[in-house]
């Protein structure tokens, strides 16, 4: 059959016809030019306006950037050494960078203590932000905020230590009572800390203890530059995260005066800009503390931004409480869990992960908003640029360079931040989707 | 049978304060109330311990006195012999002006960027990904300031505009760009309002702005006679010429009669004179708060867009509605719903955020009143709490606007 079918048709191919490659614009980056940039009139329109935007933007800034001066002592000598041609002073930070990271005041015989304090803020915050490392390095997280307390201010070691064994203290206490009632055990607990870390008054002014470990003390008014923006976004922001969690709580609450003090509190906050609550922080608070106490500025600013950035992530919180099914609560009152329990054990952990993106953002943001600390004349990052740098006669008129440098600074802390909060939400997303 | 028993009464104990739901929350709320009182009065004797010491009281007459400062950029008529009470005024309403003028311009940019964002066009898309990153992940007190720069550093002198080869010319002969502003010129009614004096522009401007809300009304008269017509005979009615009528030819009369005239900026000895300035704070702090807030802006309209499903686009095809018709009726009404309520939160920013305005010199409320007053009378407390309530007064304002959207359009549901 097979044979007389070969024999009568002239021809008959036996194998197949190998695939050809696609046509040129089917496949391939010309296909992708196509799909992507050249999809009909106007796109090809929108693309060609968008090179020509890329264009000018880059071939007005490439040759000020790759231009630029990074050794001159002054502007004169810099522009100078330009003679006329386009190009950047980077010299500026090249000649003022200490300033511009941390302050004009701070001894600069002393930068190895906040720079080492910094490269510790990583490790002490490394397991809080990746679950996979071992859990013992929280135990460094605890002690971060005393060691990083004794190397920024200087001072004997022996009072971040007082205060470090009275929050052991209370939380051994704490721990010991919380079986027989929440509530006593706090309190039981903060009034045990309270005593330990009274114990300081016994200790006389010239006390050998006090020479242990002694570093230099800087006062806080010597901070400045990028470290104190540093200083209060994290300190803010970890002091609020727990504020902000009672507010939420407060705001759900069924009992009408906690509930309406709690409301008032986050509208009120949240309905003034912070610069009124830095106002208030620099001229009216210290009207609040007893007479002749001096609480100074930066403590004074960092109350206020903290009760700012509470209020805004009690609102972030409320809205994880509130999407968490009714469900859950009623299985946590079936369970016989009293308040505190079920709270604790059922519904934080559920509402805070909803609420993770949110606190980012908020986080962010109050980063961003701890520039504003530069208009009630502290020497942050842009209060350096502002007063000390730009007021010299050496670097009076070098404006984009440093502006853009602390724009830089800020953009690469903000964008990683968010980026880790969207890690963090796809490694979090346990519903199948 | 079950007895169901009373609880039983008149054996109250003390410890059922706190183990008795009943009494339970009472307790706390008793304990919660004292430990609030005592942290008030905490709290007032120290404020009014610290003020005896220094000698201070409160006492809100300063309001009356002569504020004793000028203040350049203003709306209404002030001098530096007015009060303080009208400095903090004029402040007030350069704060609207600014957060006012900032509203439009960053919902402009926020739309633009944010639709753009989700174009098919690649290079388009990552372009405005790039711009919302930018410009979401720097403070925006960075931007103020450096849009500050380029308004007094790189804009030229006034003196640059003279001479027969001046180094700067004027954009189409009718504004100028200079390091002192923008003059651009200003509309005048040479007739009617001539003789009223310094008012005269700003009741022409009223009456404009009645008719053009006149307008409004009619033409949506028209419009929804044009649907009940629809709706009763399947034809609807051509509307648009009348509709064009109505919003144009009121007004185009009303400028002839009155015989609108635009006065053009000229340079006169050291500095432009004629038109309107727009002082560079004034740009400085719109224009930095706009394209700030208009990359959030942008997210939210992507997300509210993102947020429509697919199958509702396909649907309304699949019922034979033209595409331009689909966005108009089915996809925008839906995702206007999603982005209004955050987009009336970044509207509550922009107002709170425009009292950085202080730091270029502009003169809104934070810096009538809550600076320069401040500095000048030394009441701190007054003026801050004076502040503090303005802000609150525009926050709840625009809460309650918000709440009110939100309750009109939700998704009304059983």
């Amino acid at each position: 059959m097979s044979d007389t079918s070969a024999n009568a048709v002239a021809f008959v191919r036996t194998e197949s016809v190998p695939a050809s490659a696609p046509p040129v614009n089917a496949a391939g980056p010309v296909k992708w030019l196509k799909d992507n940039l050249f999809d009909g009139v106007g796109n090809s329109i929108l693309t060609v306006l968008a090179f020509v935007a890329i264009f000018m933007i880059l071939s007005n800034t490439m040759p000020w950037v790759l231009n630029g001066i990074w050794d001159a002592p002054t502007l004169a000598a810099c522009r100078e050494i330009l003679d006329g041609t386009t190009g950047a002073c980077f010299a500026v930070l090249s000649e003022r960078w200490n300033q511009l990271l941390f302050g004009f005041k701070y001894p600069s015989e002393l930068y190895w203590r906040p720079a080492l304090a910094f490269a510790m803020l990583f490790v002490a915050f490394a397991p809080v932000l990746f679950f996979d490392l071992p859990r013992k390095l929280l135990i460094f997280t605890g002690l971060y905020p005393f060691i990083a307390f004794w190397l920024i201010w200087g001072g004997p070691i022996f009072n971040p230590i007082l205060a470090l064994v009275g929050l052991i203290v209370g939380y051994v206490v704490f721990v010991r009572l919380e079986k027989t009632s929440f509530a006593m055990a706090m309190g039981v607990g903060i009034v045990s800390a309270a005593v330990v870390w009274s114990l300081s008054k016994f200790i006389g002014s010239d006390s050998a203890i006090l020479s242990i470990g002694y570093l230099e003390t800087v006062p806080s008014r010597d901070l400045g530059g990028f470290m104190l923006n540093m200083m209060l976004g994290v300190t803010c922001v970890s002091l609020s995260l727990p504020l902000g969690i009672a507010l939420a709580l407060g705001r759900q609450s069924s009992m009408p005066l906690i509930k309406y003090v709690c409301v008032i509190f986050i509208e009120f906050i949240r309905g003034v800009p912070l610069i009124t609550l830095l106002f208030v922080a620099s001229v009216m608070l210290g009207y609040f503390f007893p007479p002749g106490s001096g609480v100074d500025l930066f403590i004074r600013v960092v109350i206020m931004i903290t009760l700012f950035s509470a209020a805004y992530i009690a609102e972030v919180i409320r809205g994880g409480l509130a999407a968490l099914p009714k469900g859950q609560y009623e299985a946590a009152d079936s369970l016989g869990l009293d308040y505190a329990q079920a709270t604790r054990l059922i519904i934080l952990p559920q509402a805070l992960k909803i609420s993770i993106p949110g606190i980012v953002n908020i986080a962010v943001g109050l980063f961003k908003d701890t520039t504003l600390v530069s208009v009630i004349s502290m020497f942050d990052m842009v209060g350096m640029i502002r007063g000390p740098i730009l007021a010299s006669t050496d670097w009076n008129g070098v404006y984009w360079e440093l502006f853009s440098f602390a724009a830089l600074l800020f953009f690469v802390v903000c964008y990683g931040i968010s980026q880790y909060s969207q890690w963090l939400e796809r490694r979090l997303a346990t519903d199948h989707r | 049978m079950t007895i169901i028993t009373d609880p039983p009464k008149g054996s109250f104990r003390l410890s059922m304060l706190l183990n008795d739901s009943r009494y339970r929350s009472l307790t706390l709320q008793a304990i919660a109330a004292i430990l609030l009182a005592l942290a008030i009065f905490y709290l007032a004797n120290n404020v009014v311990t610290n003020l005896q010491r220094l000698g201070l009281n409160i006492d809100f007459s300063f309001l009356g006195a002569p504020a004793g400062y000028d203040i350049n950029q203003r709306l209404i008529e002030y001098t530096s012999q007015s009060t303080n009470l009208k400095a903090a005024f004029v402040g007030i309403l350069n704060t609207l002006l600014v957060a006012f003028l900032a509203c439009i311009m960053a919902t402009i940019f926020g739309v633009f960027a944010g639709v753009l964002r989700l174009s098919n066009n690649w290079l388009v898309s990552k372009l405005m990904s790039i711009y919302v990153e930018i410009f979401r992940n720097i403070p925006v007190l960075i931007w103020i300031l450096i849009i500050y720069g380029i308004m007094t550093v790189v804009m030229p002198a006034p003196r640059a505009f003279r001479g027969e080869d001046a180094e700067a010319a004027m954009f189409l002969g009718i504004s100028a760009f200079t390091n002192r502003g923008v003059y651009i010129p200003g509309p005048e009614f040479s007739r009617i309002f001539g003789e009223m004096g310094i008012l005269s522009a700003g009741i022409g401007w009223l009456v404009a702005i009645a008719i053009i809300i006149g307008s409004f009304f009619g033409a949506r008269t028209v419009t929804r006679r044009a649907t009940r017509i629809q709706e009763a005979t399947g034809v609807r009615p051509a509307t648009l010429v009348t509709n064009l009528a109505i919003w144009f030819l009121p007004l185009i009369a009303f400028f002839i009669i009155t015989g609108l005239t635009f006065e053009i900026p000229e340079l006169k000895g050291f500095n432009f004179k004629g038109g309107i300035k727009i002082g560079a704070p004034l740009i400085a702090i719109w224009f930095a708060l706009s394209i700030y807030t208009g990359a959030f802006i942008a997210e939210n309209v992507r997300a509210g867009i993102q947020a429509v499903s697919k199958g509702q686009t396909e649907a309304a095809g699949a019922l034979g509605i033209r595409p331009n018709r689909i966005m108009s009726l089915v996809v925008l009404p839906q995702a206007l719903r999603v982005i209004i309520p955050p987009l009336i939160s970044q509207y509550l920013n922009i107002t709170k955020n425009s009292s950085l305005a202080i730091l270029v010199g502009y003169a809104d409320v934070t810096a009538t009143l809550g600076g320069i007053t401040l500095n000048q009378t030394g009441r701190a407390i007054e003026c801050i709490v004076l502040l503090m309530l303005f802000y609150l007064t525009i926050s709840l304002i625009i809460s309650a606007v918000a709440n009110f959207y939100n309750n009109s359009t939700k998704l009304k549901e059983r």
